[in-house]
């Protein structure tokens, strides 16, 4: 068995276990400590991911696949789970297992990793399956919040049923093409073998449950009330780490099916359109931050269907597709840590004048904000740019308009954000928490800006990578 | 040199935000400094540019990678265009930095965005790089955002959000338009110059007609052009005086510039075929904007819509320009030289015009012209300014609108004289609707509550003085603008 393959998961349990048993016996106010120790594990699997460059092959019998595509989704998943670690010791001082959900954190991380790199339906399903468990653990932590467990209900309901459409849709792939395997159904559908309506019926169910983990319609509604009710290092989480599992897995999905056949891409198209338009509207008038950001990222998710619709179409769609969700999650996680770090206020109405008390928080606020619209100098400039540049490559310019045209009805939800924190009057004192969210804050920040004008490198290096079975 | 006269700006930007309490007056002092600074540099490529027939198209070349998987490199360098009206944006963003602010609120700020958002309008007329003019092009609106909704007053946030979102929707037409454009090309390269080249769009009907409209529709806003005009009263009567004569005077140019630069000169045959349309558009602005304004009362609005009337000058002239791909070569050039000279001469007079509009909120608090009469008496000084920035703007003869307007119309009559003369009727509205401001405002009765109107102070008689002495210089001895100018026209018509 090539265990190697997988050592960075590994890497990752182990952190999960050891993080789990120092919180168990550690005193209650050393439980931070078990953050270091999930920080620590992160570090050894980043080296162990980037030993694995330029690898581009299956392992353990076609299950997991190992290329550029994978490699770069679990470098952006424990990335990002690192920053969402440092929002956390601050968040949850006062929590009795404040230790354990560090654990849970990095099992979601790993169910993340998974499904970037399942190269088999029955890998992809359990994939899912660890990364929703832990998620609704992680939505609902603060048991005694009616919001909280609000959130973690939904999600789990909603979780459920995505779940149960997905395994229905990976039996009847199963039975009518007698493999999970994507680089044996990948064979047969290019030969053309098996194409019936049931089967894409299958493929529709399955891809509405991966879809659930994007928070793409028709499966998107938890994610507004996650953002809102869950604790915030948890919202910043879950509104990014599975989603950038999830937008590989669709793409490793969707790739199986050649442009021509089961009439999968305007399908996907449509979805992208609806998505990125009910996402857009709901925020409009959104007088909660929290909610606010969870409808634009059902927005965004919108928008990272815009690259999976066009792959094989256009040569560039993949590297647009890790472009825009590397500074989808670098805007997002961003604008996650600014209300981390202001304790999670949420109303609008709380962020009036923030320029004048905390000049350099609000500039990170605006520059966040202006990267999910998609404004330059910022790397969510990049990111859309290129989307658009492949989707019209690709063929389906009115696809471009139409997200053209949310960008411009997103800019209004959050310039409405953005003027309160510099044209209003501030209040007498804003609370922050502590200092780990507030240099979150700043590096968050400093991708944002950075990362666009240190952009060329990490396109050359998407524009090499590989989606397998290719 | 180029990429230092933009740099300097951003980094007094960053200095000023970043340096602790820092008074007003030191600010403004810094701020001053630095734009003077990033302009003498430019006099410096000024005196260095060779406006010979031999001559490179573009010159003070310079370039560095950003993103070269794709194609993407910063690329800066100048022809008589883009430097003419960088030099106007120069002289526009010291006046209104030294101008005194209206509401002074965070000075240091204030001056930080002024300086942020010269260095975009610098960078937006000098790269040669279709994505970071582009990247230019969004930031010149954060810039705008949020001077406007800082400073501004009354309902500023309103008129600071709409006027962003309106032309970020402008601005997303043109970057569709641009990935239209850059995909036809193999490889990808956004090199202006590069584009101008190749042409990749003739013999595309379909195509080439979708991505022009992209470009025009984005540039109409921002020009802006009768319909999609309708942004451009409240921001500017919202905005601080300062803030109002930069966004006439330098950010409307970037609207007929990328016109210009993009359109007419990497699509001739396109933009040839689409020309006559243009022109009615621009016929429309011309009419449109000199009609309602002379039924504004309002003093701000009604310069503002007179910007609708000047850029529809402009945009008529490049349209004429741009309407054949030979003959009549004589009359076209003149035709684009002349929208030029229109874009430059409105800059400087239109920021006059504007400054002393806010020299008017700051002294009574209104721009309602019924509030105002007989200021002769009591500001001979804001009057005489007042005079001739007026006659400048009707297009007086021996002043900068009249070199500019018989150019354009000239040039015109010969591709398209019916529009030309129709168009001709604009010049009349605008002169009677100046002559009648000027009448209401400064001649007749002087109003009890106007007794103690303050005449300008030294810094804006100067400032004023500055401006419109090169407005009659140009009028008088336009030589050597029409050189600089006519180089690039020239090589725009010629290739």
């Amino acid at each position: 068995m090539p265990i190697g393959d997988v050592s960075p998961e590994i890497a990752i349990i182990v952190a999960a276990v050891l993080a789990l048993l120092f919180a168990a016996f550690a005193p209650r106010r050393m439980q931070a400590g078990s953050a270091l120790i999930a920080l620590a594990g992160i570090a050894v699997a980043i080296v162990l991911v980037l030993g694995q460059l330029g690898e581009t092959r299956f392992t353990f019998s076609g299950t997991w696949a190992l290329d550029g595509a994978s490699l770069w989704a679990r470098l952006m998943i424990l990335l990002g789970t690192a920053f969402c670690i440092l929002l956390a010791p601050g968040w949850f001082r006062t929590d009795p297992r404040h230790g354990e959900y560090y654990t849970i954190l990095l099992l979601g991380a790993l169910g993340a990793m998974a499904m970037a790199g399942a190269g088999d339906l029955l890998q992809l399903t359990i994939a899912v399956l660890l990364s929703s468990v832990t998620g609704y653990t992680l939505a609902a932590w603060h048991r005694d919040w009616a919001l909280s467990i609000e959130a973690g209900m939904k999600y789990f309901l909603m979780g459920a049923l995505a779940n149960a459409l997905l395994i229905t849709g990976v039996t009847l792939m199963l039975g009518l093409l007698g493999n999970t395997g994507y680089a044996d159904i990948a064979a047969s559908l290019r030969l053309g073998t098996g194409l019936s309506p049931l089967l894409f019926v299958g493929f529709a169910l399955t891809l509405t449950g991966v879809a659930f983990k994007l928070g793409a319609v028709p499966a998107h509604a938890w994610l507004p009330d996650v953002a809102e009710g869950a604790p915030v290092p948890s919202a910043a989480f879950l509104t990014v780490v599975p989603k950038i599992g999830a937008a590989i897995a669709l793409a490793r999905l969707v790739q199986l099916v050649p442009p021509e056949f089961l009439g999968l891409r305007p399908l996907i198209a449509i979805l992208a359109a609806a998505t990125m338009t009910l996402g857009n509207l709901a925020a409009f008038w959104q007088d909660d931050i929290r909610r606010l950001i969870g409808w634009s990222s059902v927005a965004q998710a919108g928008y990272v269907l815009m690259a999976v619709t066009v792959l094989g179409l256009s040569p560039d769609a993949l590297s647009a597709l890790l472009a825009f969700i590397a500074s989808y999650a670098i805007g997002n996680l961003a604008a996650f840590a600014v209300v981390a770090y202001l304790r999670g206020r949420t109303a609008i109405a709380d962020y009036d004048g923030l320029a004048k008390r905390r000049p350099l928080v609000a500039t990170v606020l605006v520059v966040s904000f202006l990267s999910l619209v998609g404004i330059p100098p910022t790397v969510g400039f990049l990111g859309k740019l290129a989307l658009f540049m492949t989707t019209v490559d690709g063929g389906y310019t009115w696809l471009a308009v139409v997200a053209a045209a949310n960008t411009v009805a997103s800019l209004f939800y959050y310039a409405r954000v953005m003027g309160r924190a510099y044209f209003n009057a501030p209040p007498e004192e804003i609370a922050v928490l502590d200092r780990s969210s507030g240099v979150a804050v700043l590096i968050g920040g400093i991708f944002v800006i950075g990362g666009a004008v240190l952009a060329g490198s990490a396109f050359t290096a998407f524009q090499l990578s590989q989606l397998l079975p290719g | 040199m180029l990429t230092l006269t933009i740099l300097i700006p951003m980094l007094g930007a960053l200095a000023l935000t970043v340096l602790p309490s820092l008074g007003h007056a030191t600010a403004r002092i810094i701020a001053v400094a630095t734009s003077t600074l990033s302009f003498l540099l430019l006099l410096i490529v000024w005196y260095q540019f060779d406006t010979s027939s031999g001559a490179p198209a573009f010159q003070a070349y310079a370039e560095a990678p950003w993103i070269p998987a794709l194609g993407v490199f910063w690329r800066v360098g100048v022809d008589g265009m883009s430097l003419a009206l960088s030099l106007m944006s120069g002289v526009l963003f010291i006046a209104c930095i030294a101008w005194p602010m209206e509401n002074p609120e965070r000075p240091r700020a204030y001056y930080a965005w002024f300086l942020f958002l010269e260095s975009v309008s610098l960078g937006l007329f000098m790269v040669l790089d279709l994505l970071i003019f582009y990247v230019f092009f969004d930031l010149s609106l954060v810039g705008m955002f949020f001077l406007i909704g800082r400073w501004g007053h009354g309902d500023a946030q309103g008129a600071a959000l709409k006027f962003f979102i309106y032309t970020l929707a402008g601005s997303l037409a043109i970057l569709l338009a641009i990935i239209g454009l850059v995909l036809t090309v193999d490889p990808i390269t956004f090199d202006m110059r590069a584009l101008i080249a190749a042409q990749p769009l003739a013999g595309m009907d379909l195509r080439g007609g979708l991505i022009l409209l992209g470009f025009v529709l984005g540039f109409a806003v921002k020009a802006p052009l009768f319909p999609v005009h309708t942004w451009l009263p409240p921001a500017h009567v919202m905005a601080p005086g300062p803030v109002s004569a930069i966004l006439a005077g330098v950010l409307l140019k970037m609207g007929t510039y990328g016109l210009v630069r993009i359109p007419f000169q990497m699509m001739r045959e396109t933009f040839a075929d689409y020309a006559l349309p243009l022109a009615i558009v621009a016929l429309a602005s011309i009419l449109w904007g000199a009609i309602v304004a002379l039924g504004q009362t309002d003093l701000k609005r009604r310069i503002a819509y007179t910007s609708v009337n000047h850029m529809g000058y402009t945009v008529l002239g490049i349209a004429a320009a741009g309407a054949l791909l030979n003959g009549a070569e004589g009359a076209r050039e003149m035709a684009l030289t002349g929208a030029v000279v229109e874009m430059v001469a409105h800059g400087l007079i239109t920021g006059a015009l504007f400054l002393i509009a806010g020299g008017f909120w700051a002294r009574s608090g209104t721009y309602d012209m019924d509030a105002y009469g007989g200021l002769a008496k009591v500001a001979p000084r804001l009057t005489a300014a007042a005079v001739i920035a007026a006659f400048a703007s009707l297009g007086l003869p021996g002043l900068a609108g009249f070199v500019a307007e018989v150019q354009i119309f000239v040039g015109t009559f010969a591709v398209f004289p019916v529009i030309a003369a129709i168009g001709l009727l604009g010049i009349l509205i605008t002169a009677a609707l100046f002559l009648r401001l000027l009448q209401q405002v400064f001649f007749g009765d002087l109003p009890k509550a106007r007794e103690g109107f303050a005449d300008v102070s030294l810094r804006e008689g100067s400032i004023l003085a500055a401006i419109l002495a090169l407005v009659i210089l140009i009028g008088i001895y336009p030589r050597w603008l029409l050189d600089l100018i006519g180089s690039a026209s020239s090589a725009i018509i010629g290739s």
